[in-house]
């Protein structure tokens, strides 16, 4: 009798909540219904589907067939490389544009420089659809379009930009890099007058030069910032979907179709659930696989 | 003059100190244009005709400037004005949604000691890091299949009422509010909903600015979520309307030119009124990740 009284007591001292714990899951309580419902769940219900012939009614188990005829489809092969591709030509050319823009903009006085990161800034704010839609006709491929006058009026012959293989996957690429730079731009600028003058004054007494200093001091004392860039660019690169499914369908020829447009197409205009999610969870290990090791190889000395 | 000592030559010689600052301001303003000619060309186009005829050159300004575009875009649907309104009521409620609950959470997570605080936080930092390809598909069933809510507010506002990124934001800024402060308001009997209400929310109003904007130009820039739920285009918010606009006519080059500025005016308003707040909130999302 005590003995099974004195375990219940302690059982139920370990279990009593204090009036912080019931003020705290009140105060979490609804973003942690909302989390679990419209995020936990699709997250478990992605990686069960992924093993599942989905039907309305009825979804059939199907063990690995998704992710193995994942790997069967030529498709997945030419949107993974169209994806890295883009990742490696469009994350560090946005990266250095941003840092040479921080850099130029850094001599001016603070309301100079505030009126730069709006400009820069401000082509950011607009929807995907909306800058889509403006790119779609400076492409545009009839001699009507904004960059074949430039062309023509240059004497060159125009091109077919976003209908021809070979230029569509470098104009959305383009396209990016012109859009795009904003944060980047405002986050470098954070960084670089968070560099203490002291550095500096050290090396004008040693006689550096204005690109040592760059090369010694700046470059090493970003890299925090440029590694935090680097790991949420390609991350945001792997994803990409507005510019191909508004501007190109993927077309021609595939030639633009990256992951997150397979993965649109795969789910919504051929239903194959299963394999869309098959292939997002590959797509979720990838992302989670590259920013550790970008986290290894860059980050040994970064301290957060 | 120079604000850092990275640019320290020529300090002596002010004549090309004055040289070398034009020169990179010059640089500057040219990429500028750069960066800005597409938003301006879609301003300065959509005031063009509304058809375009042969032989008529599409010019960077229009020869004659007129709203026909517009009356264009809004004649193409019965709808169109209420796309707009339709973003306006997703993006508002979205707002108030994450200023209270997510600052309500991140209240608790940083400030109160609560069991399994450290353990749900770290889901929720995981979650982040999920793209969200691998949630588009179970949610678009739950909401359309299960729930049955496809063309409804409730579809387009419950799922982002409270996003996990905000949660985040909220913790780590309240995190940084000293608990000593916290800590003696407890002893004069202030309760948690006291402390909150009292003390934290009147020291956060930066903070909780940054939040609301950003949220809201997420939600108001954002397509794809309103186009997996919606059919009916009575329910449209503008980034879908715009999309089926621009996929039902393919030559109307002025008119979707002016579906694109209407898109965007908004935001391009609430920027100019509020541009301190758009600025802080990228430094405030990056430095504390």
């Amino acid at each position: 009798m005590t003995t099974s009284k004195g375990v219940s007591l302690a059982a139920r001292k370990r279990f009593r909540l204090t009036s912080d714990d019931l003020w705290g899951y009140a105060f979490i309580g609804v973003s942690m219904l909302v989390f679990c419902i419209f995020t936990l769940y699709p997250v478990i219900s992605a990686v069960e589907t992924s093993f599942l012939k989905y039907r309305p009614f009825g979804s059939q188990y199907i063990k690995w067939q998704n992710y193995a005829e994942t790997f069967k489809n030529a498709l997945f092969y030419k949107a993974t490389k169209n994806t890295l591709v883009y990742t490696a030509v469009v994350v560090p050319l946005s990266l250095l544009l941003a840092f040479s823009i921080a850099i130029m903009i850094l001599p001016f006085p603070r309301k100079v420089q505030s009126v730069f990161k709006s400009i820069y800034y401000l082509p950011g704010i607009a929807s995907g659809v909306a800058l889509s839609v403006v790119w779609l006709w400076i492409y545009d491929s009839s001699p009507q379009g904004l960059f074949n006058q430039v062309l023509s009026f240059l004497h060159l012959p125009t091109q077919n930009w976003l209908s021809s293989s070979k230029t569509s996957m470098l104009s959305l690429m383009f396209m990016a890099l012109m859009s795009g730079q904003g944060s980047n731009i405002i986050i470098y600028i954070a960084a670089l007058l968070g560099i203490d003058n002291s550095y500096f004054e050290a090396a004008e007494l040693d006689g550096a030069t204005f690109m040592q200093k760059v090369r010694y001091i700046v470059f090493p004392l970003v890299k925090p910032t440029t590694l935090f860039l680097l790991v949420t660019g390609v991350i945001g690169s792997f994803q990409v979907f507005m510019n191909a499914f508004m501007m190109t369908g993927g077309g021609p020829d595939n030639s633009t179709t990256m992951i997150g447009l397979l993965i649109y197409k795969n789910a919504f205009e051929y239903s194959k659930y299963g394999l869309a999610c098959a292939q997002a969870i590959l797509l979720a290990i990838v992302i989670a696989i590259i920013s550790l090791l970008q986290f290894k190889l860059m980050g040994v000395d970064v301290e957060y | 003059m120079a604000s850092t000592g990275l640019y320290s030559q020529h300090r002596n010689n002010r004549g090309l100190l004055h040289l070398r600052n034009t020169l990179i301001a010059l640089v500057l303003v040219i990429f500028a244009a750069l960066a800005l000619f597409p938003i301006f060309y879609m301003i300065t186009s959509s005031f063009g005709p509304a058809v375009s005829t042969a032989g008529n050159m599409r010019t960077i300004f229009p020869k004659r400037w007129t709203l026909d575009s517009y009356v264009a875009f809004f004649d193409f649907s019965p709808y169109s004005l209420r796309w707009i309104g339709n973003s306006f009521i997703t993006s508002v409620s979205t707002v108030l949604g994450n200023v209270i609950f997510a600052s309500m959470a991140g209240y608790a997570f940083a400030k109160i000691p609560f069991k399994g605080s450290k353990f749900l936080f770290g889901l929720i930092l995981v979650a982040m890091m999920i793209p969200y390809q691998v949630t588009q598909v179970p949610l678009y069933i739950l909401v359309v299949n299960k729930f049955h809510m496809s063309n409804t507010y409730v579809a387009l506002i419950l799922p982002s009422i409270v996003t996990s990124y905000n949660v985040f934001l909220a913790k780590q800024f309240f995190a940084s509010i000293p608990t000593p402060l916290i800590e003696s308001a407890k002893l004069d009997g202030c309760s948690h909903p006291g402390i909150f209400v009292r003390i934290v929310l009147p020291l956060s109003k930066t903070v909780l600015a940054v939040m609301a904007i950003n949220t809201f130009m997420s939600s108001w820039n954002t397509f794809f979520w309103p186009f997996l739920v919606t059919s009916k285009d009575r329910m449209y918010t503008i980034q879908v309307g715009l999309k089926t606009f621009k996929f039902a006519n393919e030559t109307l080059f002025a008119p979707m030119m002016a579906g694109a500025t209407l898109s965007a005016l908004p935001m391009f308003i609430l920027f100019f009124a509020l541009q301190k707040y758009f600025l802080e909130g990228v430094t405030i999302g990056a430095v504390k990740g």
